[in-house]
């Protein structure tokens, strides 16, 4: 315990001396809020159709979330595992006994706690600029959180594990993240998407975790459905990575 | 049994390349053991193979008494590896690296005494990415140290350092040795090798083909030694009598004896004994690199190595 707590700590001042990587989890988001935000207003829409019937901010807020947890999950983790498996710090930690068990569960605390600051960030930005929607059950959002962010960390860890360098690592999350952001809920409003646009944004995780994220924070209830969902990727992607985790 | 380290019959492939073909040799507790051998030998694949970082495919390998294929994680709670291949994230610094691996051992461990023995104090800031090649390896071999371990492996540990740290290297390396552990040190340094281990064994092709002090492998397989000394007599055949003598040569007032045995001391004492007594009586005594040589210096760089 000892032990990953330390990993935990310095694993997390690796992560802030990543400027890149910073930049990417905590400023891209709020870039996005600003400028879809400007394009949208929080107005709902009159009919009530769009956006699900709230303010199109009120809508983005918990997606941007959604969004940060996937850029962390998907593009942070898989590449920084991927790299020390490239560059054998993996095998360094290997000869130490150091348990699989504590590189990558430092690795998960980070995520986490990186997702957790760059989301509430985004929340004080998008307090400051749009009289956004507080969550109605904030109890519910922050356990729709944790279940979001443990499901990317996993889903991480998976490509981490799966793909053998830093640079496929990098390159398939960004494209995973690109491909989530404009289908998964966290782009255009699910409404105007076609009909198999949205067949293929079911398939993302993301949409179930920004759903998740969404309904009690708007007041729809928690939505087991997608608590299913998301668990079930959690679990799938943590077996197959433990099934193919390399240390060299 | 007092070995520390036994294997046995050693066999390892990576598809069709035997990386280890028949190696056997033991270690005794608190020995400097030397593996020596032209590149691809097989040293490191042996390593890491009790070290528990690879499996091999055959042969019987205890290690503190431990199966390292089987008790690899108890096994290397016990040991220190100085990997040739391994390397720590760019950004950590070194305060921080010795404060992780000393957590990870199970003793409490002084981090901070390992950091100025071995010269990083000063850089105790910096971060990995910003070492000098010889830095890094230094912190490498720090971090093998830091949780005193029963058994210490170094593959290459010198290389890159400048010979004022590889002097300090050697002494602290003695001095843990001096504390009842027991090293494994693979190097292609033949003074490194003399200067610091009990016995070595030398590698070549996958199968050991050399083993013991360095001194008995000098005796063994590096050809004559060679007494030089300056003379005006020009009549020295009588030297020929001195035992274990098989030339004399003379090239001005130079004179070079080559031979067997404890030449230098039966060539002085014939000398004294024939009223000669020169001031620069010198020995050449052949050195491991000339052992190193003669097993395995056959192949030429095109001959390439095995195939
Ligand atoms: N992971 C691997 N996959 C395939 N072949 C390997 C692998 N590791 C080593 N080999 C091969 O096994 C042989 C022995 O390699 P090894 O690294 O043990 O040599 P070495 O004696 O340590 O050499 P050096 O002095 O250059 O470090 C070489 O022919 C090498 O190409
Ligand atoms: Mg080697």
């Amino acid at each position: 315990m000892t032990v990953l707590r330390k990993m935990t700590w310095v694993e997390l001042k690796l992560f802030l001396r990543e400027p890149l990587t910073v930049i990417f989890t905590l400023a891209l988001p709020l870039v996005v809020l600003f400028i879809l935000g400007g394009v949208f207003g929080n107005t709902p829409d009159p009919e009530g159709v769009v956006y699900r019937g709230v303010g199109a901010m009120d809508y983005y807020v918990p997606a941007y979330i959604g969004l940060v947890i996937a850029s962390v999950g998907l593009v942070g983790l898989p590449m920084h595992l991927a790299a020390y498996r490239e560059r054998g710090v993996l095998r360094r930690f290997k000869a130490s006994s150091v348990p699989a068990g504590n590189v990558v569960g430092s690795q998960v605390a980070v995520t986490m706690i990186s997702a957790a600051a760059g989301s509430l960030l985004l929340m004080a930005a998008a307090r400051l600029a749009y009289s956004f929607q507080a969550p109605h059950a904030p109890e519910q959002v922050v356990l729709a959180f944790v279940l979001a962010a443990l499901s990317f960390s996993a889903l991480g860890v998976l490509l981490g594990a799966l793909l053998p360098t830093a640079r496929a690592a990098q390159g398939a999350g960004i494209l995973l993240w690109f491909v989530m952001l404009f289908i998964g809920g966290a782009g255009p409003p699910p409404e105007v998407l076609t009909d198999s646009m949205r067949f293929v944004a079911q398939l993302t995780p993301l949409q179930h975790a920004i759903t998740l994220l969404q309904d009690p924070w708007l007041g729809f209830g928690w939505n087991w459905r997608e608590t299913l969902v998301v668990a079930g990727i959690t679990a799938a992607s943590a077996l197959i990575a433990l099934r193919f985790f390399r240390w060299e | 049994m007092s070995a520390v380290i036994q294997i046995e019959h050693l066999r390892k492939t990576y598809g069709r390349t035997v990386a280890v073909d028949d190696v056997s040799f033991a270690v005794e507790r608190g020995e400097i053991f030397g593996l020596l051998g032209p590149n691809g030998a097989g040293k490191t694949t042996t390593v890491e193979c009790l070290q528990g970082l690879r499996a091999a495919d055959a042969g019987y390998l205890r290690v503190l008494g431990l199966d390292p294929r089987t008790q690899a994680a108890e096994l290397r709670l016990r040991i220190g590896c100085q990997l040739q291949e391994s390397a720590l994230p760019d950004r950590i610094k070194v305060w921080e690296a010795l404060d992780l691996f000393a957590a990870f051992g199970r003793k409490q461990t002084d981090w901070l005494r390992c950091m100025e023995q071995w010269g990083l104090a000063q850089k105790s800031k910096a971060t990995f990415a910003s070492l000098s090649g010889g830095q890094r390896q230094r912190l490498l071999v720090a971090l093998a140290l830091v949780n005193e371990p029963e058994v210490v492996f170094l593959d290459e540990m010198t290389t890159g350092l400048d010979p004022g740290s590889r002097r300090v290297a050697w002494d602290l390396i003695r001095a843990i040795r001096e504390r009842g552990a027991t090293v494994v040190l693979v190097t292609h340094f033949m003074d490194e090798a003399e200067a610091l281990c009990d016995r070595v064994a030398i590698v070549d092709e996958g199968r050991v083909s050399a083993l013991g002090a360095p001194w008995q492998l000098i005796e063994r397989y590096a050809g004559p030694g060679r007494v030089t000394f300056s003379a005006a007599e020009h009549d020295l055949t009588w030297l020929h009598a001195v035992p274990g003598v098989e030339s004399v040569t003379h090239s001005g007032l130079r004179i070079s004896v080559e031979g067997t045995g404890p030449l230098l001391a039966l060539v002085a004492a014939a000398l004294v004994e024939h009223g000669i007594a020169p001031l620069d009586l010198a020995n050449q005594r052949p050195t491991l690199e000339e052992v190193f040589l003669a097993l395995t210096g056959r192949r030429t760089l095109e001959e390439g190595e095995t195939p």
